[in-house]
């Protein structure tokens, strides 16, 4: 059999976009990497104009019910009990070994509806753990589109086509209004860092829906962008990704593939006290004893970087694209860790990673060397542990 | 009720009242909480008609695991092993008896098979063998195969070596038949069929597989852990009466401090903060106590007494997968008197006559449940208590108990175990036994059909299974009930699983009751 990628509800307009045929595969979908044949003129959008990406592969999940929230509450590390109707909450989730599966937004559209959104298929998962509860859970991913609007202009573009309050929403809320007569939620969410906005439509509104803001955005520089672009946007905000920054413990093969919240950075987001959830026990414990591993930034030292091609007498050379894989992080020689994400930030000026460094190693301002592959020879680069994000930008949450 | 407990057991059956004399004796405040009006459990007996009594289980006495009994200091009750514990009924008039005394039975044999008459009595020493090894495994908790691998069990093996329980050659052979079904076991011994379908029906006790199954030859083993040596059905009678095992751990369970309350349903174990806080009673009361130790099956604990919340969604889908399948029922029939003329001799019916004398019959009748339907010709087996304990009728009148399968709790269409077809199929059964022993339906006074729906709704076992859980290899010694909970404890501080659904399972009269105390009192019993 043929493996054939799914489209999403906006490839009638993407794909013509999409001139050097640079497509990836995203959860089984074809979605552009970049339209252009490089990414710089769709990151300069995310941060100074506003750019709009095709977000419709998340899987995305409607959970509703008298016990919807009984059931979200066991299911995700944060307190669902103090999320309010039109809140939008970021949070992972755990086994019962405290190791995550998955992380996503949680969204209240009412006071029984949720949706949850998530990058893996989570319907075994969500169905075994509402076992015994008054709940439906469906799976809406197919004919639910949704569009992320993202950059400093992206609340005036919007605000063009939407008779929607958007100076009132805030930050991680949500709200139902329309976009030129097409019914959307809007929610003040995005994966840049960025001021943005995620649009969430039904499938069949989703040309109109891209044609509107198109439309509208041209005065302001919109510009549809790829995972290229998003890539580089996420690593300065510091946002971790599933299968790249860290596995899903249903697939991790070994111990040392397991994530725990606390080891990803993502302590914030677990309430050990509120009422039971999964793998509450092993995180109550892992926060007695201290996390084994930290999720830290590394920021490039650019004159160790230069010196290294220096000696193989070249100029230094910049990933021209975030680099996924992995690798090693040492301390006088010996490793204590490994970076998964990297990229040289436009904005920053800076060569960062994102690494997994032994809690040990994890103070800022600890001095580490990254290894890189200089002209085909192996080579390590001075590295300063940095706190994340490398970027964190006002208007994110103005 | 507002007492200070220290433990609250669920449930006043064998395994209850073992766990709680287990849990008093070591000075522990405990309160037996049973949801029917006596104790007893699955060992009861009941009224069902004016003057006549029986076990609507149709169980028989069980093993009482003489470690226990060592261990709890409690007189073990004087058994009488009937002469021939099993029947073969042929024909109106004509049975195969298979005495216990091994010559008497190879003679008898011998009228169909030389050759397997021969072969007889080295086999059920072989049997009796082996269910010996078992024996050694059922008095201690299963191998920890989970945290400690293979070594666990080697020396498990070393021990049994040791003790000369078995020889190399007995090993080899104990690993071999416990895998097979037990069909090969005996196609690779004898010949005749009616001596084949007798020894297969106990390898397919409350099973809703053939014997063609695969790890029947287990099963076979299982059920004669603590069996007389030559007997290849049951495990002997208690001289006093039916309910002789569980009165007598009733009475020591109480010498030992022990408060039994019955008419006390428990609705719900209640949690906070991942550990056992007391227990929520149908009447609304709450009883507190820092442990509660559960004797019903794994699924009525976990999914019926626990909110999920509380538990690994990974445990509870697993729970959800045990294989109940309840697929016996019970016919009790209140007779005027046994019939005489081409009846079955009472020697025979002091212990089982099995109604099936082939072995692809008895086949037949799973393949029926195995696609949820009752079997057309079920297979039955029948046993007159009343010979064993006259007490148990009125004087000069008998109790005939037939056990039937396939019976499966899960039906394929129609409306469950309706009033029509219990009665069609006790009718069935009634028919089924007036043609082994004619005359027999003209002396029924009074009949009582117990289905595994009964079972489920009577005792709270789910899918009426009365082994807490299917003998199947994958739910035995350390995957009982399931694996990662084969030791007891849960993953709720204070939670414990003792009933049948746990090692050694069903039959061992007290065994994961006790091994279950003694778990929680080696666990601690500190605040």
């Amino acid at each position: 059999m043929t493996l054939v990628l799914k489209t999403t509800p906006f490839h009638p307009r993407t794909a013509p976009l999409v001139r050097a045929q640079t497509w990836r595969r995203w959860a089984g979908y074809q979605v552009a990497s970049a339209y252009d044949p490089h990414p710089d003129r769709e990151y300069a959008a995310i941060r100074n104009a506003a750019a709009l990406l095709d977000v419709s592969p998340l899987r995305k999940y409607r959970i509703a019910g008298p016990d919807a929230v009984r059931l979200l509450d066991r299911l995700v590390t944060r307190d669902v009990t103090r999320c309010a109707v039109g809140q939008v909450l970021y949070t992972p989730w755990c086994d019962a070994r405290g190791k995550v599966l998955d992380d996503g937004t949680l969204s209240r559209l009412d006071e029984r509806t949720f949706r949850l959104t998530s990058a893996e298929p989570n319907l075994r998962w969500l169905t075994m753990s509402a076992a015994g509860m008054d709940v439906t859970i469906e799976d809406v991913s197919e004919h639910t589109a949704a569009l992320a609007l993202q950059g400093p202009l992206a609340r005036a573009i919007l605000a063009t086509v939407s008779p929607a309050d958007l100076g009132a929403l805030r930050y991680f809320r949500l709200l139902h209004s329309t976009v030129r007569g097409i019914p959307v939620t809007i929610s003040r969410t995005g994966y840049t860092g960025d001021l943005g906005y995620e649009l969430w439509v039904d499938a069949d509104g989703a040309l109109p829906l891209w044609d509107a803001l198109v439309e509208a955005g041209a005065p302001y520089g919109i510009t549809p962008a790829g995972i290229w672009a998003l890539d580089l946007a996420r690593i300065e905000a510091g946002l971790v990704m599933i299968d790249v920054d860290y596995f899903s413990a249903h697939h991790a093969l070994i111990p040392d593939q397991l994530s725990s919240p606390f080891e990803l950075g993502l302590g914030w987001t677990v309430s050990p006290d509120k009422g039971p959830f999964t793998g509450r026990r092993a995180l109550r414990d892992e926060r007695a004893r201290g996390r084994m591993w930290a999720f830290v930034g590394l920021g490039i030292d650019w004159d160790s970087l230069e010196r290294l091609y220096r000696q193989r007498g070249l100029p230094p050379q910049l990933p021209p694209i975030a680099w996924r894989g992995s690798a090693p992080v040492l301390v006088n020689g010996r490793q204590v860790g490994y970076a998964t994400s990297g990229c040289w930030s436009p904005l920053l000026k800076r060569y960062l990673a994102l690494a997994h460094v032994t809690a040990a190693h994890a103070e800022r301002g600890t001095g580490v060397e990254l290894e890189l592959t200089v002209e085909h020879r192996r080579q390590r680069a001075d590295a300063v542990v940095t706190p994340l994000p490398f970027l964190d930008l006002e208007r994110k949450r103005a | 009720m507002n007492d200070r407990h220290d433990v609250i057991v669920i449930g006043a059956g064998a395994n209850g009242l073992a766990a709680a004399a287990t849990l008093g004796r070591a000075g522990l405040a405990v309160i037996v909480l049973e949801q029917s009006g006596a104790v007893g459990g699955l060992q009861r007996t009941v009224e069902f008609a004016p003057g006549f009594h029986a076990t609507p289980t149709a169980a028989d006495d069980g093993w009482l695991p003489p470690a226990m009994a060592r261990d709890l200091g409690l007189g073990v009750p004087v058994r009488t092993i009937p002469d021939i514990p099993l029947t073969v009924a042929l024909a109106p008039g004509d049975v195969l008896p298979l005495a216990r005394e091994s010559r008497a039975a190879a003679e008898a044999i011998r009228r169909h098979s030389a050759r397997d008459a021969a072969t007889w009595p080295a086999f059920t020493a072989q049997l009796h063998k082996l269910a010996g090894f078992l024996a050694v495994l059922y008095q201690r908790p299963a191998p920890d195969i989970a945290t400690t691998g293979l070594r666990d069990l080697a020396s498990l093996l070393r021990v049994a070596l040791g003790l000369r329980a078995l020889g190399r050659a007995d090993m080899a052979e104990f690993l071999r038949i416990v895998p097979m079904s037990v069909r090969e076991l005996l196609d690779d011994r004898f010949e005749c069929e009616a001596l084949k379908a007798a020894v297969a029906a106990g390898a397919v006790r409350d099973l809703r597989q053939g014997p063609r199954s695969g790890g029947t030859g287990f099963v076979l083993l299982h059920y004669l852990v603590g069996a007389a040596p030559g007997s290849v059905r049951d495990r002997g009678y208690c001289r006093d009466g039916p309910e002789t095992c569980v009165a007598a751990l009733d009475a020591l369970a109480r010498r030992n401090g022990v408060t039994i309350r019955t008419d006390t349903a428990v609705s719900r174990i209640l949690v906070r903060d991942d550990a056992v806080t007391g227990v929520a009673l149908a009447s609304g009361a709450e009883v507190s106590a820092p442990r509660v130790l559960s004797t019903a099956d794994p699924a009525a604990t976990f999914l019926g007494l626990v909110d999920p919340v509380w538990l690994d969604p990974e445990l509870l889908h697993a729970v959800r997968n045990i294989k109940f399948r309840g697929a016996a029922a019970v016919v009790l029939y209140a007779l005027d008197s046994l019939p005489q003329r081409g009846g079955l001799p009472a020697a025979s019916l002091a212990g089982v006559v099995t109604l099936t004398p082939q072995l692809d019959a008895l086949e037949r009748a799973a393949d029926a449940a195995k696609y949820g339907n009752v079997s057309e010709h079920p297979h039955v087996e029948i046993s007159a208590p009343s010979i064993r304990w006259p007490a148990v009728a009125p004087p000069g009148k008998h109790v005939v108990v037939a056990r039937v399968q396939y019976a499966p709790h899960c039906l394929k269409d129609g409306n469950g175990w309706d009033g029509a077809r219990r009665e069609a199929l006790a009718d069935r059964v009634s028919h089924l036994i007036d043609t082994a022993v004619p005359g027999f339906l003209d002396r029924v006074l009074h009949r009582a059909m117990f289905t595994p729906a009964d079972f489920e709704a009577r005792y709270g076992v789910t899918e009426g299974a009365l082994t807490h859980g299917e003998l199947t290899l994958d739910q035995v010694l350390f995957m009982r009930p399931i694996p990662g909970l084969a030791h007891y404890a849960t993953p709720l501080t204070g939670l414990y699983l003792g009933g049948a659904g746990t090692h050694p399972g069903p039959g061992v009269m007290g065994g994961g009751g006790w091994l279950a105390a003694r778990r929680l009192l080696q666990d601690g019993t500190g605040p």
